[in-house]
């Protein structure tokens, strides 16, 4: 039970180069709009083609560019559940669900079967247009799982959806992912959905694969500058090495002491907005900043900081610190070399 | 009867239907052989590199605004007894391609060939690809999403240009003429009997013919408006 991929892609602006393994788990292909993801998952499927790299789907070769083989997507058996669902507009719901079970014994069965484990019964006749986007969605998913592909991918299911409806699918697929046995790829640029659906994680940035993680372990100690802005964080800055441990990070302005002995390869300095503390006045690793904005929401603040240096700093915090800040005020900031997060390119 | 022409006119007065219903026969054979040539040549060509496509594009559309003199003639280069194509025939089947009623259908379906491409290159373009790619991961066979996917999508723009299609078939003189000629009960044709009478002055007679020929185009065209709004309604 595992998907290897190992392929590369001229796409004008960028090149693909995506590396990855996966098995049961669920893995998330995560990363900002245009950077490749929905590509990557074409080339899996076989309805495009990448310029070089291997594919392997449970020991079976789907792509190898030295071997010259290409499967057509029919041969695949890799299930893909496009972002506006392409459900066949000209068909009843029945006749969609029936047309991935086509060829199979018992094939009627089969489709009523999928049809009432994902609550769409009674809806048989329906039209697409006359569905939710949350029975599309599920229309879709009876379709591909009733064809009982070995693989799944999955194309930002969620996009086309509302925020408040997304909770309850979001748990129904939860429920029809884990009683799927074979990998899966979920592609997303949202943490939410990535942190409550997958297991796995791998960033791709610009094209290019990071290594898959844990999703737990790269939201908390993200290590590249991708990883950290995809897990929420957006207090990244440029660092210049001043040896012995001590950084200059360039676009806050500021001089930090990182209490390590080297700081060879690293080229970004990340902090998440819940670790920067209001400090009684200056000292290591505290800094003045102007309080530029405040964002209220219903049980904290966002506090926007100008640094010396200029650029922006987002901190979080509740209500409890104390007495009021106004806009204009200037804070004394401080953050633990344990909240460091050190980041590569 | 002396001074009457003959074939213009029968003994009893009675309206000699031939040429209706070898205009119908005409417009119907091409149109049905354009149904599944333009068809084609827009799934294939839509599929093209864009140079290729360009290229294609601009001959394959040549024959909508070339006069249908011109478009008669180079015909009739190519099928007319002494020349290449047409003097093969002859000389193999015994058979001459041009001056009879089927030699119309060479000129109709060039004629007619644009206008059933380009409107179905329209519709094949505006299709949402990702059915079809849909299907392809469920194992559909390529053929199974052309016929069930595809052109039921397309349906209603490739019926509007089948039906303008046999419109224009309808309405073919310049091109026609030249290939089929004009003999009365043999290759007349509603639009070259039009003429003949007008010729010979029947005005009468020629009257009912055009009021034949303007019913039964609006009717056509009633039909492709009908069409083409119910398509913008379902896409809508």
């Amino acid at each position: 039970m595992s998907l290897f991929v190992d392929i590369e892609k001229d796409l004008g602006r960028f090149r693909l180069d995506v590396d990855f393994e996966t098995d049961g788990a669920v893995l998330a292909l995560l990363g900002s709009s245009g950077c490749g993801k929905s590509m990557t998952l074409k080339c899996i499927a076989g309805i495009e083609k990448p310029d070089a790299g291997k594919i392997v789907l449970n020991g079976r070769t789907l792509f190898d560019s030295e071997k010259r083989i290409n499967l057509p997507p029919q041969k695949r058996k890799v299930g893909y559940l496009f972002q506006q669902y392409a459900l066949f507009p000209n068909m009843t719901v029945y006749q969609n669900v029936y047309a991935g079970a086509r060829g199979k014994p018992d094939a009627d069965k089969r489709v009523r079967e999928r049809l009432q484990s994902l609550h769409l019964s009674g809806l048989e006749d329906k039209h697409p247009s006359q569905l939710s986007g949350g029975q599309q969605q599920r229309v879709a998913l009876a379709r591909i799982l009733v064809n009982e592909p070995e693989a799944l991918l999955l194309d930002e299911p969620f996009s086309a959806l509302d925020s408040f409806l997304r909770w309850e699918l979001e748990l129904e697929l939860a429920d029809t992912l884990s009683r799927f046995s074979g990998p899966v790829v979920f592609v997303s640029h949202s943490r939410e959905e990535v942190y409550s659906l997958c297991e796995d994680v791998c960033v791709l940035s610009s094209g290019r694969s990071q290594g898959r993680h844990k999703v737990k372990t790269l939201f908390s100690r993200p290590h590249t500058r991708a990883a950290c802005l995809l897990s929420g964080c957006k207090n990244i800055t440029a660092i210049r090495d001043l040896g012995s441990g001590r950084l200059a990070a360039e676009d806050w302005g500021v001089e930090l002491s990182t209490g390590r002995k080297s700081l060879a390869g690293y080229d970004g300095l990340g902090v998440k907005s819940r670790h920067l503390r209001i400090a009684e006045g200056p000292g290591e690793n505290t800094f003045p900043c102007a309080v530029a904005r405040l964002v209220e929401d219903e049980r904290r603040y966002t506090v926007v900081l100008r640094t010396p240096g200029g650029a922006i700093l987002n901190m979080t915090t509740d209500f409890s610190h104390g007495s009021p800040l106004s806009v204009g005020q200037t804070l004394f900031i401080h953050i633990d070399p344990s909240n460091f997060l050190m980041l590569t390119e | 009867m002396p001074g009457v022409l003959p074939g213009t006119l029968l003994e009893d007065k009675a309206l000699d239907w031939f040429p209706l219903w070898n205009s119908l026969r005409i417009a119907g054979i091409s149109t049905v052989i354009i149904f599944f040539v333009g068809i084609f040549a827009a799934y294939y060509i839509a599929k093209a590199p864009r140079a290729v496509k360009g290229v294609l594009d601009v001959i394959l559309t040549l024959p909508l605004v070339l006069p249908p003199t011109v478009v008669g003639y180079l015909i009739l280069r190519a099928l007319g007894p002494k020349r290449l194509v047409g003097s093969w025939f002859l000389t193999v089947f015994g058979l001459k391609l041009t001056m009879t009623w089927w030699s119309a259908i060479f000129a109709t379906v060039v004629v007619i060939f644009p206008l059933m491409y380009r409107t179905a290159r329209g519709a094949f373009e505006a299709f949402d690809e990702t059915l079809a790619y849909s299907g392809q991961t469920l194992g559909l066979s390529n053929s199974y999403i052309f016929w069930r996917i595809r052109m039921p999508y397309c349906r209603q723009g490739i019926l509007a240009g089948t039906v303008l299609a046999f419109a224009r078939a309808l309405g073919e003189y310049g091109a026609t003429s030249m290939v089929a000629g004009y003999t009365p009960g043999r290759t007349a044709t509603i639009s070259t009997t039009v003429y003949q009478l007008w010729r010979t002055n029947e005005d009468a007679l020629a009257f009912k013919w055009v009021l034949l020929n303007v019913a039964i185009s609006a009717v056509v065209l009633l039909a492709v408006n009908m069409l083409e709004r119910r398509s913008h309604r379902q896409k809508a």
